[in-house]
């Protein structure tokens, strides 16, 4: 349900962030806190991503997952947070974007 | 956000307990607000709402730009009763995204084999609630029929603010069970929270029906819960 918040899963984002955090590894998560029309996650669904790419969970259906790791990846580097935006997919740009035709907010942050 | 507020969020939503994340967009700096916590101002207002909604969301308030992310419990239902209803609502329950659990003293009613792969447990509500309290993100559903086992986890549910209370019984069946709530001290206030019979009136007969209709009555209860509304469905 979009109002579950359960810490049970094993997969369940910020149990994982804590876990990794915990262990010693750098870690940046990733947050949708905005979307506009047909978004294939909700507003507060995490991903949460390693100093070397790897992750867990998701912000949108595998749409953009690959350019948020990306951007993670340098915001673990410099600490400052960044605010990423992504819309349609344009296909003749090569630009990464949302096949479902929606736009969402991803913020993400370095856990410190 | 730092690693003790991570911990901070997860001990509260392992608890149950409803909390609200609090990020400043132009920092990254997040604390954990609990249920209850006095907050003022134009945030206070939108941290209340979305307790009340569940919805996260970004707000601008007090000259900043805050992130809330909600975090409230799943919703469970807890049946007492291994009966003929109880078998056909927990599968139901289960594909409408509810957790589901049945309690019931009655070995012969609660065995492993007529609840598969059902969270099941086979003693008094009295020793499981204390275990596994509930809250007011869980839904009580009382259709053994024996005060001897219903009464006690109805005043339970009543006292915890469940957001739903249902009990199974005719009119006459409820009007006596009204008069012992009283008795254990249950306000006129509380016993009119009880919804009994037991599920939405759409004539259901077979015990697969009556699961229908009192997981309708728990869906309206559990989405009405509060003022703000979902806005549109998914």
């Amino acid at each position: 349900m979009e109002t579950a918040s359960s810490p049970d899963g094993p997969l369940d984002p910020l149990v994982v962030a804590e876990s990794w955090k915990a262990s010693g590894r750098d870690v940046a998560l990733a947050t949708v806190v905005e979307t506009w029309g047909s978004a294939p996650r909700p507003v507060g669904s995490h991903l949460v991503i390693d100093a070397d790419g790897n992750f867990h969970g998701s912000v949108s259906g595998g749409c953009v997952e690959g350019a948020v790791v990306a951007e993670a990846v340098d915001v673990i580097g410099s600490g400052a947070p960044k605010m990423l935006e992504f819309g349609v997919a344009d296909e003749t740009a090569w630009r990464v974007g949302l096949s479902c035709g929606g736009r969402i907010k991803v913020y993400v942050e370095r856990l410190g | 956000m730092d690693l003790k507020t991570l911990r901070e969020l997860n001990a509260a939503r392992a608890a149950r307990r409803a909390a609200i994340l609090l990020t400043d967009l132009a920092d990254g700096s997040a604390r954990v607000v609990h249920e209850g916590d006095e907050i003022g101002g134009e945030l206070g207002v939108a941290i209340a709402r979305a307790f009340r909604s569940g919805a996260s969301g970004s707000v601008e308030a007090d000259g900043k730009n805050w992130f809330l992310n909600a975090h409230l419990p799943p919703p469970r239902i807890v049946v007492i009763g291994a009966v003929h209803i109880s078998q056909a609502l927990a599968p139901m329950a289960r594909i409408a995204g509810y957790d589901l659990e049945v309690i019931d003293p009655r070995t012969a009613f609660a065995t492993a084999e007529r609840f598969e792969g059902i969270s099941l447990f086979a003693d008094w509500p009295e020793t499981v609630l204390k275990e596994r309290p509930l809250d007011a993100y869980c839904a009580l559903v009382a259709v053994t029929h024996d005060p001897k086992i219903d009464d006690f986890p109805l005043k339970v549910a009543l006292d915890a603010g469940c957001f739903y209370v249902g009990a199974l019984g005719s009119r006459k069946t409820h009007a006596k069970r009204v008069e012992r709530l009283t008795v254990l001290g249950a306000s006129e206030a509380q016993i009119a929270r009880i919804a009994a019979p037991i599920g939405l009136d759409i004539g259901a007969s077979s015990p697969a029906e009556i699961a229908v209709a009192v997981l309708a009555q728990i869906i309206g209860a559990f989405r009405s819960r509060g003022l703000a509304g979902k806005g549109g469905g998914a």
